[in-house]
């Protein structure tokens, strides 16, 4: 039976941490705004805010927070010498 | 192009795929400076008097040909490269390869004019379609690339330990794929026609043309390289009719900044049309025409006879007083087209009701654009349901496209491609930066289109309407109409019906632009048809070849013979695909929305629980993928009109409807029931074999160095 080190067991509960981090922020500015989209009505620069978080800045943090990720998990491949040799 | 050439080195160092990745940079680089200097060419010989539809001819011909030509110089028989490109493709071209493959016609053609006609409720799809990329980049494209094999049936059978799960998966995969690809067909077909003026059933096999050789002789490497090419045409063409627009409007050239102030002045415009009185007039009027067909149904036998003792009558009466010839025909024709029995003259009229009744509410039937959902939830009772109906319907639409996009074979299967975890990771970024520049200019494009409208268009007299009216009107009456109702002699909003198809393909036109750029905006919507295409025949061929022939009936097969039955399948599945869109299914845009629900409910739950539970074994995933299915299928089945037509479901929608949620979002009920069946089903049945759930393992780790204990 192949034996997992602590270490690896330690990469992979930081990974399950960033990636359900970064599902609430995704959940919350998908259906979180769209749930109280009427309330959210505010002036924004000239878009009611709901509309704008729907139509752009919804958009804007879905590539944000896939970049993040990206970087975060190349990195910690690194420290957890779990990385692909090039 | 010299020096176009998609060889790649043979090791798969790091030095080969940077050198690789430069050589790709400068083709093209080159590739883009062409396509400009073509249109700016073809400007200039308009100027010089070019007839209109050898531009559609030459767009046409010279980008179908491209794609054909770099089809033909990326042939191969190699099995890597053909379901994989050799695993080679740089993070950012297996992007733009997966937005090319992502953006279908519908994204292209409909999108932006859904956006025009239902306002807020269109950007559920513009959520939907871009915020699904986050689950595939956190849950799944980097666990699939260790996986590292060729398709997503192939980690069914290698996680869930047999055939049974893979077999589904291809049944699956094949479902929701080819009602997808006969969509993207029929796109072909439409935009075809309109560039060459060719018949429709032409059309297509022109267009398949196209499709077929570049997959046929390359694979997916031929259909990677072609992709980003006609990405990048796609792009162009999206965004210089809106930034034009902008210019024309604002003269600012940035329209996703700026739309917000033209929102503002579009909803004052709204809040003016809603109250003007000619307006009110042309609603009245097709509320008389709703109310004289209503009454009409109440008696019909006498209604009926009525119609036909006055047709009669007008014509005695005209005969009579010796009219002309032409006035007496039209009587005659009027007496003819007088229905001709009870029962067709109550079809008649049930089906012209409802198109009146449509129009009798303001704006000519659409949403104030801004406003967030229908109804009010602090008006009366009936408000408050519709209220939250709407916004339900909205979120429940916004989970089946987010979790349909992160299950649909064609895309999950881009990710195999990339030459390291680490690269898959950033080329889900890359995909949605590139998808991203199309989705956040569509709602700015709706908004401008509706500002152009609202100001100039409404309100011109009829014999000063721009050219692009009547040239639309000519193309197809039911995509473009406009009559004066009232006899004002003025275009009122309510008077005008438009379908959401041609808003895109008109923005050159309503702007004023030349010719040439309408050529190239249906390029660009040809463009994005075509690739959706090959990359769904490419995954139906592969999951029947590779799948289906390879690991379960001959796992002996010589690669060649492998790679040989891909391509005639190939051949066959896209030909039956023609054969269907040729047909001009109903429903075209249902197919396609079914297709996301029936991938999210039959591979998310599925595919997830696979990576993130080892536990999930055989029997759970099997019954999980086929009680998602099935959910998705009944629900569909007992509350979609086509559907209920085909099964002949009878009883009453409204018993069959699962609080108030649309059939389109059927799979919100399948994905639940996918995930509790896995789960309920595994517990229940043996773990999974240890190797098995060492395979989990060594998908979580990008590369796992393990000592033996």
């Amino acid at each position: 039976m192949q034996q997992l080190s602590e270490r690896h067991h330690h990469y992979w509960r930081k990974n399950l941490r960033i990636t359900s981090i970064l599902l609430v922020i995704w959940f919350v500015v998908t259906y979180g705004v769209g749930y109280f989209a009427r309330d959210l009505n505010f002036n924004f620069f000239g878009w009611p805010f709901s509309f704008w978080v729907a139509a752009q800045g919804a958009l804007i943090v879905y590539c944000l927070i896939i970049w993040y990720y990206a970087r975060y998990m190349n990195k910690l491949d690194q420290e957890h010498g779990v990385a692909e040799e090039e | 192009m010299a020096g176009l050439s998609f060889e790649h080195g043979t090791g798969s160092s790091a030095a080969a795929n940077r050198a690789f990745k430069q050589q790709l940079n400068k083709v093209y680089g080159w590739y883009t400076g062409g396509f400009i200097a073509f249109v700016v060419i073809l400007a200039v010989l308009e100027q010089m008097g070019l007839p209109r539809n050898w531009i559609g001819f030459i767009f046409l011909l010279a980008t179908v040909a491209l794609y054909a030509g770099i089809g033909i110089m990326s042939r191969t028989t190699d099995a890597a490269e053909y379901y994989v490109a050799g695993r080679r493709v740089p993070a950012i071209y297996n992007g733009m390869a997966t937005g090319a493959d992502w953006m279908s016609a519908a994204s292209f053609i409909g999108m932006a004019g859904g956006l025009y006609l239902s306002g807020y409720g269109g950007l559920a799809f513009i959520m939907g379609w871009t915020g699904g990329y986050c689950l595939v980049a956190f849950l799944l494209a980097p666990y699939l690339r260790k996986f590292g094999q060729f398709t997503i049936p192939d980690f069914l059978g290698a996680r869930y330990e047999g055939n049974l799960p893979r077999f589904i998966g291809i049944v699956a995969a094949i479902l929701c794929s080819f009602t997808y690809v006969v969509a993207q067909i029929y796109g072909v077909g439409l935009i075809t026609t309109r560039l060459s003026g060719l018949a429709f059933e032409i059309g297509i096999f022109v267009g398949l043309g196209g499709i077929l050789v570049c997959s046929f002789l390359g694979g997916m490497r031929a259909v990677t390289w072609t992709q980003v090419a006609q990405y990048i045409i796609l792009i162009i063409a999206y965004m210089i009719p809106v930034v034009w627009l902008s210019v024309k409007q604002t003269s600012i050239p940035i329209p996703q900044a700026i739309y917000g102030a033209q929102l503002e002045k579009v909803t004052a415009l709204e809040k003016k049309l809603i109250d003007d009185p000619k307006e009110k007039e042309v609603r009245d009027a097709f509320k008389a025409l709703a109310d004289g067909f209503d009454a009409k149904l109440k008696d019909v036998p006498a209604a009926l006879a009525a119609d036909k003792a006055a047709a009669e009558k007008k014509v005695a009466d005209l005969k009579a007083a010796n009219a002309p010839v032409a006035e007496v025909q039209a009587a005659e024709k009027a007496l003819a087209a007088v229905p001709a029995n009870e029962a067709d003259a109550r079809k008649a009229w049930t089906a012209a009701t409802a198109p009146n009744a449509a129009r009798t509410a303001p704006l000519a039937g659409m949403p104030r654009h801004a406003q967030q959902y229908a109804g009010d939830p602090n008006g009366d009772e009936k408000a408050k349901k519709t209220f939250d109906e709407s916004r339900r319907n909205f979120l429940a639409l916004v989970f089946c496209l987010m979790i349909g996009t992160a299950a649909l074979p064609h895309i999950l299967m881009r990710y195999y491609t990339t030459p390291s975890v680490r690269e898959a990771r950033e080329s889900v970024t890359w995909s949605l930066f590139f998808i991203f520049l199309l989705y956040f200019t569509a709602p700015a494009l709706a908004v401008l289109v509706k500002f152009e409208m609202f100001s100039f268009v409404v309100g011109t007299p009829f014999d000063k309407l721009p050219e692009w009216i009547s040239a639309w009107n000519r193309v197809d009456p039911t995509l473009l109409s406009v009559t004066d109702v009232n006899k004002d002699g003025i275009l009122q909003l309510g008077e005008m019906r438009i379908g959401g198809d041609i808003i895109v393909l008109a923005t050159p036109a309503i702007g004023g632009l030349p010719y040439v750029i309408s050529g190239m905006v249906a390029a660009g919507g040809l463009a994005a048809a075509l690739s959706t295409a090959d990359g769904l025949l490419l995954t139906i061929a592969n999951a029947l070849s590779h799948d289906l022939y390879y690991k379960m009936i001959d796992p002996n097969a010589p690669t060649a013979r492998r790679v040989t039955i891909s391509k005639v399948l190939l051949l066959v599945v896209a030909l039956a695909a023609a054969a269907v869109a040729a047909q001009k299914p109903a429903d075209i845009l249902f197919l396609v929305s079914a297709a996301f629900s029936f991938a999210a409910a039959a591979f998310f739950p599925a595919l997830v629980l696979g990576i993130f539970w080892k536990r999930a074994n055989k029997w759970g995933a099997s019954l999980g993928m086929i009680a998602g299915l099935g959910t998705t299928f009944y629900y569909m089945a007992t509350t979609q009109p086509w559907m209920r037509s085909v099964f002949g479901v009878t009883s009453p929608i409204a018993d069959n409807i699962w609080w108030g949620i649309q059939p389109i979002s059927a799979g919100l009920f399948g994905v639940p029931v996918g995930f509790a069946v896995i789960i309920i089903v595994s517990l229940l049945t043996p773990a999974p074999k240890r190797e098995t759930q060492e395979l989990v393992e060594h998908v979580r780790y990008p590369d796992l160095k393990l000592a033996k204990a």
